[in-house]
């Protein structure tokens, strides 16, 4: 699958929620059935801190590939990480810098995307994309 | 003139608490970060805006004339709310770090020297550290912090070995944004003035829920925000002792603040104006009147009722949440409530409660030594203004007990 295409799944998943509180339910789901790094990956390098919650990123570059594990102190922000990582992890550099995130605003999450809301998420994506750019050169 | 006394009367005179967020009536419960405008707020700056505008204490004309009244009428206002003696002790700024930045570089650059001292508490908000550090560093002075206990309460006991002959000023809060508890600046004060230290009051949380009297507090200095008073963002002000303000360096220079310039030397003008430079924000300065205009027509007994039974309930119902610890506990306090609980991130609880339509603070609350003091991250805070309803409390209460619910 493309990154498109799981982009895609992810709208679908979400387009059987009607209302707001069954969305930030399946966030919390997500957030708490995955734990997405180990705590020794916890390290202050892979800290992004925002002022409301923190957020930890981790890469690894194997056959041409990056993957990504993640975490957050806050579980709806985890929730979004973990949709994230499911988009990004295992992809080429080229694919991760060429993807955009219009599925975050299909899916009625953008305000948790704004920079206003110091959580940490669009310094993680940023940091991802740096990734990307690193490991491709 | 009859005080008003009724709690829905006050809510009309506030369009913005009409408004829905997320499909529900808005709940706004932060307003120690800032309150919402009454109407004649709102409805002079307008006014100012889209007519009575001239810049003041420049030209001869009608409209510089009239807003030039408008303004200093405005300090005398100020002065009277405050109990200032004088009209020249009220200095307006952009807001209480501006206020606090002005003296801890002015103080500072005067009075402070290499071995001095600056004393803090370890509750205060960033704005009332960062220019101390500032200048301590620029002038090799320490930077000294009166420790708060476990309640929140400033340890009195170690203030008499902290005010030792090389503290030069204390600034604490009145009120801090994180505990709302009622500090006792009148014992700190007149201890550190048994010594001939001048203190500043940082009042921005504390003059919107406390009747304040600064000849009667003994305060050197006093700061506040307009923005939090019901009045216009970009407004603040600054009280100062008029003989400490007169001893004073200015501290931005520009156009208004001088007597005389030549290349040579230039001459200040007297105060306020010394501290005034450039062209200041008039039309905000001058809408604060109509803040404090409204604070004073609110029947004092009143409001203090209406905010004790917020208190009350909400230190009850609190006290009942499993796993919740509230900071900032025992003795007196305004309705400004901080806290965590086990296993449930603030910033989850902010974002849910959100969807919920209550309006709340969450993360360090530019307190990050406070936070590292109670060993935690982030906090919610919940904080009430006097168009507060004790049914928002409770639908508060609710909300958050629903949100704890979800996410645990």
């Amino acid at each position: 699958m493309t990154i498109k295409e799981v982009e895609q799944q992810i709208v679908e998943e979400f387009s059987i929620f009607t209302d707001w509180m069954d969305k930030y339910e399946y966030l919390i789901e997500l957030g708490k059935s995955l734990p997405i790094i180990n705590e020794g990956q916890k390290l202050e390098g892979n800290l992004i801190k925002g002022c409301q919650s923190r957020v930890w990123l981790n890469a690894e570059f194997k056959d041409g590939k990056v993957f990504f594990t993640a975490d957050s102190d806050a579980i709806i922000t985890k929730g979004i990480i973990s949709l994230l990582v499911r988009v990004f992890s295992g992809r080429s550099p080229k694919e991760i810098i060429e993807a955009d995130l219009d599925f975050i605003k299909e899916i009625g999450l953008q305000e948790n995307l704004s920079p206003t809301r110091a959580n940490g998420l669009l310094s993680m994506i940023k940091q991802i994309k740096i990734y990307a750019m690193a490991y491709s050169s | 003139m009859n005080k008003t006394a009724d709690i829905n009367d006050i809510r009309k005179l506030f369009p913005a608490l009409e408004q829905s967020v997320n499909s529900k009536k808005l709940v706004y419960l932060d307003n120690g970060a800032t309150a919402q405008k009454p109407q004649q707020v709102t409805d002079l700056v307008n006014l100012m805006n889209s007519g009575i505008n001239g810049n003041i204490h420049r030209a001869v004309h009608e409209l510089s004339s009239k807003t030039t009244e408008l303004y200093e009428n405005s300090r005398e206002e100020v002065m009277l709310f405050l109990n200032a003696a004088h009209r020249e002790e009220i200095i307006f700024t952009s807001g209480t770090t501006a206020a606090i930045n002005l003296v801890a570089a002015s103080f500072g650059d005067k009075f402070l020297k290499r071995g001095d001292a600056v004393l803090i508490s370890e509750a205060e908000h960033h704005s009332n550290i960062v220019p101390w550090q500032l200048i301590c560093e620029k002038k090799g002075a320490l930077l000294k912090v009166l420790p708060v206990d476990d309640c929140g309460h400033w340890r009195m006991d170690m203030l008499d070995a902290l005010l030792d002959e090389n503290v030069k000023i204390v600034s604490v809060s009145h009120v801090s944004n994180v505990l709302g508890l009622i500090n006792p600046v009148e014992e700190l004060i007149s201890m550190a003035h048994s010594r001939g230290i001048p203190v500043m009051v940082d009042g921005a949380q504390s003059v919107v829920h406390l009747n304040i009297d600064v000849q009667k507090m003994d305060c050197d200095f006093f700061v506040f925000s307009g923005h939090k008073l019901y009045g216009p963002t970009g407004t603040g002000v600054l009280y100062g002792k008029r003989e400490l303000l007169e001893e004073m360096p200015p501290w931005m220079g520009g156009g208004d603040m001088v007597e005389t310039v030549t290349f040579e030397k230039t001459t200040y003008a007297p105060l306020p104006l010394k501290f005034e430079a450039g062209t200041p924000n008039f039309i905000g300065a001058a809408a604060l009147a109509r803040a404090v205009m409204f604070v004073n027509s609110l029947d004092k007994e009143f409001t203090q009722k209406q905010e004790h039974a917020v208190v009350n309930f909400m230190v009850e119902e609190l006290s009942k949440i499993e796993g919740l610890k509230l900071y900032g506990t025992q003795g007196d306090r305004i309705s400004l409530f901080s806290f965590t609980i086990d296993g449930v991130h603030p910033a989850d609880l902010a974002m849910i409660m959100d969807k919920m339509g209550i309006a709340l603070r969450s993360g360090q609350m530019c307190a990050e030594p406070l936070m590292r003091r109670y060993g935690v991250e982030a906090m919610l805070r919940a904080s009430f203004a006097v168009y507060n309803t004790l049914e928002e409390a409770e639908y508060f209460i609710t909300s958050l007990k629903r949100a704890i619910k979800m996410l645990s």
